[in-house]
């Protein structure tokens, strides 16, 4: 379907959901201030539900803004956002007869440091949309780009483009995508100790410690995050290498099997860092060792929440 | 004066021979300002950089100075970087934030040694902005890309060369240095029509602001600026106007520094008092604070608005948090209904 029809499902739904008093709140997007940039908006009233949009910008993961919330809310969800939201139930964050899940199946969202890469660096004024490929425009060049090359890295390999929970699905489901095979993690436990040691330096000396990752992440919640506690300091608040590489370890660990892999961190990181390397490193291992991919099923207990009797443990005692 | 822009490499490294040159770096799709190691490092093909060079004078991170106790007591090594610098290629905002600084390290109750002193020591070479980016907006912050204001020199690209204009005494005397050519006519024709074309779309009406501000701190307008807003720091540590810092010590054992970093109102760290009170608890608070400050109390103490319209919390935003929307609200403007 037609980005502009999907944009009017998701209207008339926040529209009539506000009109029929079933929800107080709808967390969607709206146009951004940018070319090729969307914003969350929160809307309330019934006539602001023609600010709602959606298209390959609405990037941000918005079960983010959904943990504790006061009343009924509406949330516009892509696969991403429903896998987060499904955790987000199973850790009692969300209450889900207070929530509606306005479910949009998504193809891929678009990656701004790819935009930036193909116009090396210039500033995008205007964007025309070729139904597959979008012309990037701006002051004295024009330079067409297939839109599959500008999608994030996550959402070439998420399986889960159509939400895994929804009261309703604003547009036709997309097709099945086949398994991901984790090729990027591979090629980084290719590397040596020193080589591995060596990559995440070179990404993580950028790192200028804003906690964008953190706070864009649906899964930080802490009332007080490692980070932050000065008694005891956990890590160094100056962004040194191997502090700020502490740090994402640190996240990582703490969001093990709660990781969506949806690459909201990865997104918010202003100085375009891969984080992503470390997270889906996580992911594979919770895969591997418990066969559990977080968010996927209300069913399925979190991999860390549940004990077996029998559970391997090769990493304590030989089997 | 002129400068060949294939001289320019070599120029850098005279330069460098004297001084610690920082200029901007490419870093894939964005540049940095970076010390460099060699002239041809340096790339002036950008808009503007991700990060303003106002690190250079007041580092994210610094060692203010470090200590080692004995038994026969403590030494105490104080650590004030006097090296000579040049920051080649700055914009004439960021220069123009420099200013703004000078008032917080440099007034009738404090003077900042570690800030002067890198301040003294530093010449800003500026670059004029030919291609202003559509989420600049400084002409309404009271500079513009051909502002001189806080520079020593002042570059302008003329296709394959650069006028030359010393701007104060110091500069004068180090472009007296390089032995550069003189200008022409056509030179200077050449870069006063570069000027001309250049324009600045986006503007910003903050008459009246101020007022505004003045009678607003319980306007329930502060209830949804901030509901999207992560609370992260990619706008305040991107800002060249923002200057506030925490101080730590980082030790092991008996050795140890007390080290200046970057803070941001927009943590939920800041201001946080020792007995777990917090006079800005939320989102609500924080952000009314940035702006507060940026366009209210900084007027209030120093008669200067804390923005130059750089744009780079617009565009280094992970959710799109526009302050021109902000404060178009503000003023009644009703930007972010569109
Ligand atoms: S968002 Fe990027 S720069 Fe900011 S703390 Fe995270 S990794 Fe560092
Ligand atoms: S507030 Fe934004 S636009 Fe103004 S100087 Fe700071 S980063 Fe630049
Ligand atoms: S209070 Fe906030 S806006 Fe003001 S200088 Fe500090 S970080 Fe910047
Ligand atoms: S960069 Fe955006 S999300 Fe982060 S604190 Fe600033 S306004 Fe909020």
């Amino acid at each position: 379907m037609r980005m502009s029809k999907l944009a009017q499902a998701i209207r008339d739904a926040a529209k009539k959901l506000l009109e029929e008093k079933k929800v107080d709140l709808v967390v969607g997007f709206a146009k951004g201030s940018l070319p090729l940039r969307s914003t969350p908006c929160f809307i309330r009233k019934p006539e602001e539900a023609a600010a709602l949009t959606w298209d390959y910008t609405c990037e941000n993961n918005l079960a983010n803004y959904l943990r504790k919330r006061e009343g009924k809310v509406a949330v516009v969800a892509k696969g991403c956002d429903a896998r987060s939201i499904v955790t987000l139930i199973q850790e009692n964050q969300i209450n889900r007869d207070n929530l509606y899940v306005i479910g949009v199946p998504c193809s891929g969202m678009i990656d701004r440091f790819k935009v930036e890469e193909a116009v090396d660096g210039r500033e995008v004024l205007e964007v025309e949309d070729k139904g597959d490929a979008l012309v990037l425009k701006g002051k004295g060049f024009a330079r067409e780009v297939k839109l599959s090359d500008l999608c994030h890295d996550t959402c070439k390999v998420c399986r889960h483009g159509n939400p895994v929970i929804y009261d309703m699905l604003a547009g036709e489901p997309v097709p099945a995508k086949p398994e991901d095979t984790f090729a990027d993690v591979a090629a980084f436990e290719a590397l040596s100790p020193a080589e591995r040691r060596a990559a995440l330096a070179a990404e993580f000396s950028r790192c200028i410690r804003c906690y964008a990752c953190r706070n864009a992440c649906p899964m930080c919640y802490c009332t007080e995050c490692f980070v932050d506690c000065s008694t005891p300091v956990w890590i160094k608040k100056t962004p040194d290498v191997d502090d700020n590489i502490m740090f994402q370890a640190g996240r990582v660990f703490h969001s093990a099997g709660r990781c969506a892999d949806c690459g909201a961190c990865d997104r918010a990181c202003p100085m375009g860092i891969n984080l992503r390397g470390m997270t889906r490193k996580m992911v594979k291992e919770v895969k591997e060792l418990f066969g559990h991919e977080a968010g996927v099923s209300l069913d399925e207990k979190p991999a860390l929440s549940e004990f077996k009797a029998d559970d391997p443990q090769p990493f304590l005692v030989k089997e | 004066m002129i400068i060949a822009k294939n001289d320019l490499p070599g120029l850098l490294d005279k330069l460098m021979s004297e001084y610690e040159v920082y200029a901007p770096v490419k870093e894939g799709a964005y540049s940095l300002y970076k010390k460099i190691k060699s002239g041809s490092e340096a790339c002036f093909g950008y808009v503007n950089s991700k990060i303003p060079p106002k690190g250079v004078l007041f580092p994210q991170s610094e060692k203010l100075f470090c200590y080692n106790m004995t038994g026969e007591g403590a030494k105490l090594e104080e650590c004030i970087d006097s090296g000579k610098k040049v920051v080649f290629g700055i914009r004439p905002c960021d220069a123009k934030s420099l200013l703004l600084l000078d008032n917080v390290f440099n007034n009738d109750k404090f003077r900042d040694p570690y800030y002067l002193t890198r301040r003294e020591n530093t010449l800003l070479v500026g670059m004029a902005c030919l291609e202003p980016a559509g989420t600049c907006f400084c002409t309404s912050m009271g500079t513009g890309p051909f502002d001189k204001a806080g520079l020593d020199i002042m570059l302008t690209d003329i296709g394959d060369a650069y006028l030359v204009e010393p701007v104060s005494e110091k500069g004068g005397a180090l472009a007296a240095g390089l032995g550069l050519s003189a200008a022409g006519e056509e030179q200077k024709a050449a870069a006063a029509k570069a000027r001309d074309s250049a324009e600045v779309a986006c503007r910003v009406n903050i008459e009246g602001l101020k007022a505004r501000l003045d009678a607003n701190f319980y306007d329930p307008i502060w209830e949804r600026f901030h509901e999207k807003c992560l609370g992260c720091a990619a706008c305040t540590y991107s800002c060249p106007t923002c200057h506030c810092f925490d101080i730590v010590d980082e030790a092991v054992d008996c050795n140890g520094c007390r080290v200046r970093n970057w803070d941001s109102c927009m943590f939920p760290l800041f201001t946080l008092h020792g007995s777990g009170h917090n006079p800005r608890p939320g989102g609500k608070e924080r952000m009314r604070q940035r702006v507060m400050h940026k366009f209210k109390y900084f007027v209030d103490n120093f008669n200067a608005t804390a923005c130059v319209g750089c744009g780079r919390c617009i565009k280094n935003c992970p959710v799109n948090l526009d302050i021109r929307e902000i404060l178009a609200d503000i003023q009644g403007e009703g930007r972010s209904d569109k």
